[in-house]
Order: structure tokens, then C-alpha cells, then sequence
């Protein structure tokens, strides 16, 4: 995929939240000084007074925007997944979830491909963590598109939304032109029989491609951009099931909790026979190196997942 | 304040105070010594202070207040319920199950409150929050935050401050109920927190220290803070944990349990005495 234009969803965030401030005047961001890596920044430089940098204090940033929240403003609090999932855990979940307070959490650098800063950085438990929180939305887009269009889709949506958004870029597959977004709608970005493939952020790209190596050794994939991870489009999964009998989840993000789970969850609930393979980090913790050849290092490649597809044959 | 307001408002804190009473016995659990020793201030701002309407909880422009040390919720659902926020003999149905008088705060069921609260040290920044949140709106409304002294270990409280003193926060009011013991004993002896007053100051905030159970004094206080423009400000509140019911008071051991039959019967003979004492004045 060298040739496609590549974008990194923070990116699109920054300049979604651009769009949106225009369009509302009740749109207010908080950033905890980052707007610089988050791309806050794009909305602060034509917003400047509905922009609140917190300081180095996640914590503290996510009750402000809960304050902020009950006076009618809607606030998109925005730091790293690792602070905003990570350390402001249990700020997010009391006076954000339990409040069922409108705020929208923007965090970027999920996952490993956060590259050189390491482990530290590197937030692999994010849809673990806000998955858990009752009424919570956890969405990641695939791309700048997807991505543009579930910034907007979280600000109609009333109540507490999590969007993790990418520091590497991801190759645009949408068409923007025609693309429509849905909270809690996955998306058939290919059709196919044999396994289903079901991935969100920076993997949906990897996924389209092992389905087309897929293709060329005879198997039909199918491959699903399954953007909100709750509430998980389960039609959409027991389709998958019942149709292609196997299913390979792909993250980036620990295989403990995410979409991989949920998606195995829903699969036992109704009594399903179908396999179903979780490619994502594997327990353990990531290291500093650069994005793409973390990636690769890790599994998170359309190599692994061809590799991992054809395991559910044998 | 006349002295006439001043008994009016003594009478009350004693009718809020048998309401913790009334409230934790009907429990059999929750948090006594700290719903006393912030009972005059919760009469004070509910019956003198804010700017709120029980018929409308949710009234655009009113007043908010945030129990940052939401424990204390009987203190605040007492003063709600005799302001007439929700019945007075709902409260002894305080944290039984399917009431709407959870544990701690709870702004989706109980009328009146304005913040869900409970974990240390959240409160005071959902009132920066809400403070910065009506500044920007051009309100003329006023936030007020209540905060145990044991709270101000916690260090986002400290990220808060800091916070409404860069947003210069003026129409922000940080309260602190300074009875000097939390639950493992003396806040000296647990986790020293030297001179509250120093620190706040240090921190930005407009400062003044009083009598937390001094009406005459709260009302200077509160006047001086209205006054106060470009930065939020802080009233030290030095009081007793447990204050009103003898056996209680600067007693660590009521922090967080409940009367018995008769603590309670003795603690309600008590307060009786002392609004019929207020009643005869």
C-alpha cells in the first residue's frame, strides 16, 4: 500500500475538532499540554478562547471538562491514551461515566506504533480500561475519513464517548465523498466466506491486505472495519460467524480486553462453533523502535494475520 | 446579619444535624463527625448563601455547590431535604437499596445535588470546571466547593487550584472543613499538612480563616469573597468533627460509623435540648 496517501488519525482529529468548533459554538477542548502531539493545536490556533490547556495535570483536566460538561459546554478532553485511559482512569470513570456526563475523550498515541517513546508510552489497555465504564462509548478509527467522521458522530451523540486516535499514519481507504459513519455500526470493507476478519484502527488497512494475499492462495476473506468496539455491532460479528465459521480479531492493543474479547464474547453467548484467532499485543509489554517495524515485530502485519488465518484451517 | 437571622440560622443547623442523625441511623452506616462538623456550613450556604430554587434544582443561572468530600452526604442531604429539596423523612432511607439517596453524592437521582461525588479530591475540579464553564457563559452564578482537610492530601486537589488560579476562577469559592482529624486519626499524625492557609495562599488563592460554626463570622467571609475579582478564593473553616452531640466531638471513632439505638436516642435528646434552648431565645 506505498502508493496511498497516508494520514495519521491524530491529525484528523485536530483538524475534525476544527470543523466542529465552527459549526458549534458549545464545542470547547481541554488539552493537558500536548495540543502540540494531539493536534488540539489546530483547533486552539482558530479558537483560542474556547481552548483550556490544563497543564501536565490529565487528571485534573478530565473533572474540569466534567464541570464543564454540566453547564451545557461539550467539552473533547484530549491527551495521550496512556494519561487519558491510563492515568486519569479513575477520574474518567467517576465523574465522567458514572455522571454519564457529556464529554468526549480524545486520546492519541494508542499502541505501540507511538514508536520511539516506548513502553511508557505506549497504551495497549486503553480499550480495556473504557470498555469497563458503564454507558461508555470506545471507538478507534481506521482512518483519516473514518476518523474525521466519528469526531462528528461523538458530538451528536449524547453521553461519554472514548475515541483513541493513532501518532503513525494510516493509509486512507475511505472514499470521503461517500462514506457514512455510525456509532456502533460496523462496516463490510470486503466481502468474503471463509474467515472474517475483524479489525479497527491502524490493523484495518493490514487486514484489507492479508485478505488479498488471502485471495491469491484461495481463500475468501472477509474483512470488517469494526470502528466501535462498544457497543459492538454484534449482528454484524454472529453474520461473520454464521457465514465464514472463522474469525480473526486484529488490534493494536493487548489481546486481553479489547476488541478480541468482546468480539469471543458475543461468539459464546450464542453458542457459536466458530474459532475465533486474536491477533494483537500479546500480554506483554512494547519497547522503543520505529512504528512500522514495531508493528511488524509484534504480529500486527497482514504477513501475521495471513499466517494466523490459515491456522484456523488446519 | 441580625441576631434574629443568626438564631433562625442556629435552629437550622440543629434540625440539619438531627437529620444526620436520623439519616446515618436509618443507615446504620455513613459518615457522622465530618456531616457535623460541616453542618453550619451547609446551613449557611443553603439557607443564606446560594442562589438556588427547590422547585427548580436545575434552574438555569443558580448557584452550584460540589461536596468534593462527597462522604459527608447526610450533612448535605439533611440541609437539601430541610430546604425542601426532597422530603425530610426520606432520609432515613439513606444507602438502602433502590434508595436515591446513594452513599455518596449522586447528581442523577438526588435533587439539588450538583456534582456526583465520593472520590477524594474530584469534586474541587468539577468545580473549576463548572466555575470556568459559567465565567465563559458571562453567569453571574457562583460555584462552591467543600473539601475535607484529609482531602487536600490528595494531589489533585492541588492540580485544581492551580488551575482555577490560572483561569482566575473569581467566581470560585474553595472551602475547607478543617477539624483536624480524617479516619486513621489527627491529620498531623496521618499525613502533615503543615499551615492550610499558607499553602492556598502559595497556590494563588485569596484566603480568609474563621469559626466554621460562627454564622456572624461566615457571613463576613462570604460578603469578602463576593468582592474578590481575578482570582478564586478559599475560606478555612476551623471546626470539630462532630460537633453538636458531646460524645462526638473530636472523636476520630465517628468519622465514619453509625449510632446505635441508644447513641442515637442520647444524641437526639441532645439536639432536641438545644433547638428547644434556640426555640426559647
Amino acid at each position: 500500500m506505498a502508493d496511498v496517501k497516508k494520514v495519521a488519525t491524530r491529525q484528523s482529529y485536530g483538524e475534525a475538532l476544527k470543523e466542529l468548533g465552527a459549526a458549534h459554538p458549545d464545542v470547547v477542548v481541554l488539552d493537558a499540554d500536548l495540543a502540540n502531539a494531539t493536534k488540539t493545536e489546530i483547533f486552539k490556533k482558530a479558537f483560542p478562547d474556547r481552548h483550556f490547556d490544563c497543564g501536565i495535570a490529565e487528571s485534573d483536566m478530565m473533572c474540569v471538562a466534567a464541570g464543564l460538561a454540566t453547564t451545557g459546554y461539550v467539552p473533547f478532553a484530549s491527551s495521550f491514551a496512556m494519561f487519558a485511559a491510563g492515568r486519569a482512569f479513575e477520574q474518567v470513570r467517576n465523574s465522567i461515566g458514572y455522571p454519564h456526563l457529556n464529554v468526549k475523550i480524545g486520546a492519541t498515541h494508542g499502541g505501540i506504533s507511538v514508536g520511539e517513546d516506548g513502553a511508557s508510552h505506549q497504551c495497549c489497555e486503553d480499550f480495556a480500561l473504557m470498555r469497563s465504564i458503564p454507558g461508555m462509548v470506545v471507538m478507534s478509527p481506521a482512518d483519516d475519513v473514518e476518523a474525521k467522521a466519528m469526531v462528528k458522530a461523538s458530538y451528536e451523540h449524547q453521553g461519554p464517548v472514548y475515541m483513541r486516535f493513532s501518532r503513525y499514519g494510516a493509509p486512507v481507504i475511505h472514499d470521503a465523498e461517500s462514506f457514512t459513519f455510525e456509532i456502533g455500526k460496523g462496516e463490510v470493507l470486503r466481502d468474503g466466506a471463509d474467515v472474517a476478519l475483524i479489525a479497527n484502527g491502524l490493523l484495518v488497512a493490514e487486514t484489507l491486505e492479508a485478505a488479498q494475499l488471502l485471495a491469491e492462495q484461495g481463500v475468501s476473506a472477509r474483512v470488517i472495519d469494526m470502528a466501535t468496539i462498544k457497543p459492538l455491532d454484534e449482528e454484524l460479528v454472529l453474520k461473520a460467524a454464521r457465514e465464514c465459521g472463522r474469525i480473526v480479531t486484529c488490534e493494536e492493543h493487548s489481546t486481553i480486553g479489547g476488541l478480541g474479547e468482546a468480539v469471543c464474547a458475543v461468539i459464546a453467548q450464542h453458542g457459536l462453533a466458530c474459532p475465533v484467532e486474536r491477533v494483537g499485543v500479546n500480554d506483554e509489554f512494547g519497547h522503543s523502535g520505529p512504528a512500522g517495524e514495531l508493528l511488524e515485530q509484534f504480529g500486527l502485519c497482514a504477513g501475521h494475520i495471513v499466517k494466523v488465518a490459515h491456522s484456523l484451517f488446519s | 446579619m441580625t441576631k434574629e437571622e443568626e438564631i433562625t440560622l442556629r435552629k437550622t443547623a440543629c434540625k440539619v444535624r438531627i437529620g444526620v442523625l436520623t439519616a446515618t441511623h436509618g443507615a446504620k452506616a455513613g459518615h457522622l463527625g465530618g456531616s457535623l462538623s460541616a453542618a453550619d456550613v451547609f446551613t449557611y450556604l443553603y439557607f443564606r448563601e446560594l442562589n438556588i430554587d427547590p422547585s427548580r434544582p436545575k434552574k438555569v443561572g443558580r448557584d452550584r455547590f460540589v461536596l468534593s468530600k462527597g462522604h459527608t452526604a447526610p450533612g448535605l442531604y439533611a440541609a437539601l431535604a430541610y430546604r425542601g429539596f426532597f422530603p425530610v423523612d426520606d432520609l432515613p432511607t439513606l444507602r438502602h437499596i433502590d434508595s436515591y439517596l446513594q452513599g455518596h453524592p449522586n447528581m442523577d437521582t438526588v435533587p439539588g445535588v450538583d456534582m456526583s461525588t465520593g472520590s477524594l479530591g474530584q469534586g474541587v475540579s468539577c468545580a473549576c470546571g463548572m466555575a470556568l464553564g459559567l465565567k465563559k457563559q458571562g453567569s453571574a452564578a457562583r460555584v462552591y466547593t467543600l473539601l475535607g482537610d484529609g482531602e487536600l492530601q490528595e494531589g489533585q486537589v492541588w492540580e485544581a487550584l492551580m488551575f482555577a488560579a490560572h483561569y482566575r476562577l473569581d467566581n470560585l469559592c474553595v472551602l475547607i472543613d478543617h477539624n483536624g482529624l480524617q479516619i486513621d486519626g489527627p491529620n498531623e499524625k496521618v499525613m502533615g499538612l503543615g499551615s492550610i492557609p499558607d499553602k492556598l495562599r502559595a497556590f494563588g488563592l485569596n484566603v480568609f480563616q474563621i469559626d466554621g460554626h460562627d454564622f456572624q463570622a461566615m457571613e463576613k467571609a462570604f460578603d469578602a469573597v463576593r468582592q474578590v475579582k481575578g482570582k478564586p478564593s478559599a475560606i478555612v473553616l476551623e471546626t470539630t468533627k462532630g460537633k453538636g452531640v458531646s460524645y462526638m466531638e473530636g472523636q476520630v471513632g465517628w468519622h465514619g460509623k453509625a449510632p446505635n439505638d441508644e447513641e442515637y436516642a442520647r444524641g437526639m435528646a441532645e439536639l432536641s435540648a438545644q433547638l428547644a434552648e434556640l426555640e426559647a431565645v
